[in-house]
């Protein structure tokens, strides 16, 4: 018999009341039940880093975690990060730099980065790379996508 | 579509213990029955989501507060089965066991990947090119399993066997993994070869050792990655002590290493290139912890 779980993920700040199989990944809930669909589902096991979310603050590919899992956590998506219509700072980044082309990857690398500078906001230049090498991207070449981080983590300092 | 008509994760039931006691009474009851432990699940489930692995029952440890221990004391440091790989980012411990594992640790995976998945994990899933079963191996780290039979301790060159097979009865949960700590004066160096930032490393080393009156001693020198299981290589070890470093030894190790070898084959290397690899990787891990 198929088991159902009751489970309520708070997605940025807004409350997601759901009944779900335990074997529902979280992208999939993220964007099956909840109708988040910024959040990209690529590779579905944990190479290629499209479906980035912070669990709880923390970058997490959400491929790799049970919706269950999940079950009270506060989860950030790329939907959460402009502010009261302003741009985030990564966001404005990759658009001056053009960290992005056709931009499947983009909502994972700005969670990647977003995550990781909170996480440690004095992180050094070659740390951040290191970060930058968990995700794929096949437009930019990847030296884009550096600019534009180092580029909103140096500003993000400053500010 | 509904969710059974796409490539997914086979249909388990999920429990949640909230204490060890309870996670094993689970695992006693499920075990047979292909039931298993998932804490970071970051190499779990890939394989779920390939169907490679259909696990009935998934006991999910996350929820277990007294696995979440990180501590030392009477100069051992204890790593709880819920200890993520990223609590190692920064020196856990002023002592040269600190530094070795920060610096390791950096070669696993990827940051986000760091952040869930777990130290005991990565030993009881046992991939031969896990830089924990390394570490754990060349260090002679000491595992505590627990079953419904009690707790018993497993010394690390008898908990591997295979790949991603360990002597981890089906009904035992690895609780913790113990590491002395490493004398002051210990040096440590480690190399990894893989293709791509992140990726599994196709032949890597770890060597430690002492210098007593400009001469090496209390060395131990491990390979993982290239056999079906990490180890170390007492032919290189015994190469190395007694004698001041110099390139030459390492040389000389570094060969004694790659003969003693039986290497995998695969996609990646066949045993020649891989046989060549852990000369290359031995020799570079012994000059870091000579520099």
């Amino acid at each position: 018999m198929t088991q159902k779980i009751d489970i309520t993920l708070m997605i940025n700040g807004e409350r997601h009341a759901l009944s779900i199989e335990p074997r529902l990944t979280l992208v999939d809930a993220i964007r099956d039940e909840c109708g988040k669909t910024g959040t990209h589902v690529g590779c579905e096991h944990g190479v290629c880093g499209a479906c980035t979310v912070l669990v709880d603050d923390v970058p997490m590919r959400s491929c790799l975690m049970f919706a269950v899992q999940a079950d009270g956590k506060h989860i950030r998506t790329v939907e959460g990060l402009a502010r009261n219509g302003e741009l985030h700072p990564l966001q404005r980044a990759f658009t001056e730099h053009h960290g992005l082309q056709c931009g499947f990857c983009t909502p994972g690398f700005l969670m990647l980065a977003a995550g990781a500078l909170e996480q440690d906001p004095d992180i050094s230049d070659e740390d951040l790379v290191d970060v930058l090498s968990s995700n794929l991207c096949r437009c930019t070449g990847y030296q884009n996508i550096i600019k534009a981080v180092l580029a909103a983590a140096h500003q993000m300092k400053g500010a | 579509m509904a969710i059974g008509d796409s490539v997914k994760p086979a249909a388990f039931q999920y429990h949640a213990p909230q204490s060890v006691e309870e996670a094993v009474q689970l695992l006693g009851m499920f075990a047979s029955d292909d039931g298993r432990i998932i804490a970071g699940g970051q190499s779990l489930i890939p394989t779920m989501a390939l169907r490679m692995a259909r696990p009935s029952h998934l006991i999910d440890i996350n929820g277990v507060g007294e696995l979440e221990k990180l501590s030392v004391s009477d100069s051992v440091l204890s790593i709880g089965a819920c200890i993520r790989h990223a609590a190692f980012h920064r020196p856990v411990v002023g002592n040269p066991l600190g530094g070795l594992l920060s610096f390791v640790v950096k070669h696993i995976a990827h940051y986000p990947i760091r952040m869930r998945g777990t130290f005991c994990g990565s030993l009881a899933h046992a991939d031969p090119s896990s830089e924990w079963a390394l570490t754990a191996v060349t260090l002679g780290a000491t595992m505590i399993a627990e079953s419904l039979r009690g707790r018993r301790e497993l010394h690390a060159d008898e908990f591997f066997v295979s790949i991603m097979a360990t002597n981890l009865a089906e009904d035992e949960l690895l609780v913790e993994t113990r590491f002395s700590l490493l004398t002051p004066g210990t040096r440590f160096g480690f190399y990894e070869f893989s293709r791509r930032a992140g990726d599994y490393a196709v032949a890597m080393a770890l060597v430690t050792f002492e210098l007593v009156g400009g001469l090496i001693a209390d060395v131990r020198v491990g390979v993982g990655g290239a056999e079906d299981r990490p180890r170390r290589l007492p032919e290189a070890e015994k190469v190395l002590t007694g004698h001041p470093p110099s390139a030459r030894l390492f040389e000389d190790a570094a060969a004694a290493a790659a003969a003693a070898v039986d290497p995998m084959e695969d996609q990646q290397a066949d045993a020649a290139y891989r046989r060549d690899l852990v000369a290359v990787v031995t020799r570079r891990a012994l000059e870091r912890a000579a520099a």
